[in-house]
């Protein structure tokens, strides 16, 4: 009989194209080139073939150790956590085991099995070492060197929310409320939410750009809304001195929804069967 | 325990140096067991001196550092730059005065944040601020 590792190479080899296509549509390929699914495959074959599929330093894995990490810090960027980044990885491995199981009924179906799902869990392994590697704060870093765009959420007909996270102080912040302006005009929003439950640090530098956009909301008609503020920002505000003057706030961004309702004439109000 | 525990210094001469100096500054506030608020306090200080190195004085140097003596905890912080120094500091720490357009409540703000707070400046020299916060765990407070 042929070598186990040997077989099981050659079925991810043959079965490379349905392989890759499953891949692309599982979420943690998202936005990434058949290449890249490529690349992987080949990386997990590789370790298969050299018999080390449980060895995260095999040379199989070395290969595509920058690529995994690249598209793991790309996700957590973006906003996933890192546990939800883990299980999207997980997700590539039922379609690779099942087209194994499906094709084989011989005495090497469990074996290879065993080893693809092994090879799969090292996968996993290998693409969130980056990122365990990497703190919060780091991400942080790189958010602003990226400057990644925040996303502006329409909430409702004529609400709009950002949420903000991070550090505020950058080029970043300047884009964000350039966003949210521009959102404002295109959806004739009534309504703007500026959501900084996940900022860390609100200094004067910060106070200013959200004072800024505030009062530039206004001028285009629409009314904004802090949400978010917590407890040991509010105190250190205050000794700061920043007055954020007749700025409505909210405690929480649902909070805030709820008045942006009310100011669109719309109330929240429980169903009749309830 | 006496004598600096662990001091870092950071270059700052850009936006992503004030993120790292905040990052530095809250690992301290931390080990030294302050809690969320004066962690909080302490790092927004950070921030603001910070920025002002950069903008008011074209850059420097932010040194970090925890000490213990006899009466226990602090964290210090020394920010320093060579630029244009500030002519008249009372005014400086006034809040709401400002040279950039700016809220002009970094300085004074900062000092009213933490526990110990020094300018040193010379008009063309440049300009050096030392702050001091306390661990919970020192005596006569
Ligand atoms: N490191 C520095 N070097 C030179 N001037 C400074 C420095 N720090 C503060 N200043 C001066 O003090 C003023 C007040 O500082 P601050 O309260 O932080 O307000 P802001 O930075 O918003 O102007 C500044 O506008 C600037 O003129
Ligand atoms: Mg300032």
């Amino acid at each position: 009989m042929q070598d186990i590792n040997v077989s099981v190479a050659e079925f991810l080899d043959h079965h490379g194209d349905e392989i890759v296509d499953a891949w692309q549509r599982r979420t943690f390929f998202a936005g990434r080139t058949g290449g890249d699914c490529r690349a992987v495959l080949n990386g997990v074959a590789e370790v298969v073939l050299a018999g080390r599929p449980e060895d995260p330093t095999a040379a199989g894995f070395d290969a595509i150790r920058d690529l995994l990490g690249e598209i793991a810090m790309d996700r957590i960027r973006r906003g996933e956590t890192a546990a939800q980044t883990a299980v999207t990885l997980h997700d590539l491995k039922p379609p690779v085991v099942e087209l194994w199981t499906s094709s084989r009924d011989g005495d090497d179906a469990l074996p290879g099995a065993l080893r693809l799902s092994t090879a799969l869990d090292t996968l996993r392994l290998v693409a969130m070492e980056l990122v365990g590697g990497e703190s919060a704060d780091l991400v942080e870093e790189r958010q602003q060197l990226l400057e990644l765009s925040t996303p502006v959420i329409r909430m409702w007909d004529g609400i709009l929310a950002v949420p903000l996270i991070g550090t505020l102080d950058s080029a970043r912040t300047q884009a964000t409320m350039e966003g949210l302006l521009q959102a404002i005009v295109d959806q004739q929003a009534r309504v703007a939410i500026l959501d900084i439950t996940g900022v860390s640090t609100v200094d004067t530098a910060v106070a200013q750009h959200l004072l800024r956009t505030v009062m530039a909301a206004r001028l285009m008609g629409a009314k904004c809304v802090i949400s978010g503020i917590r407890p040991q920002i509010a105190q250190t505000m205050v000794q700061l001195g920043i007055d954020l003057g007749d700025v409505t706030t909210r405690a929480t961004l649902a909070d805030a929804l709820a008045y942006g309702l009310r100011q669109i004439g719309l109330v929240v109000a429980a169903a009749d069967n309830h | 325990m006496s004598g600096p525990v662990s001091a870092q210094a950071i270059h700052v001469g850009s936006d992503l140096d004030i993120v790292r100096i905040r990052k530095v500054v809250r690992e301290h506030a931390v080990a030294a067991g302050l809690s969320l608020v004066d962690q909080t306090k302490l790092v927004t200080a950070a921030s603001e001196l910070a920025r002002n190195t950069l903008v008011h004085g074209g850059g420097g140097e932010v040194t970090v550092s925890t000490e213990g003596d006899e009466r226990g905890t602090t964290i210090r912080l020394v920010f320093a730059d060579r630029g244009p120094g500030i002519d008249d500091v009372d005014k400086a720490l006034t809040d709401g005065f400002t040279t950039n357009s700016a809220l002009g409540l970094g300085l004074g703000g900062a000092r009213r944040l933490v526990h110990e707070f020094h300018i040193d400046t010379e008009p063309g020299r440049g300009t050096t601020v030392r702050i001091g916060f306390h661990a919970p765990n020192r005596r006569g407070r």
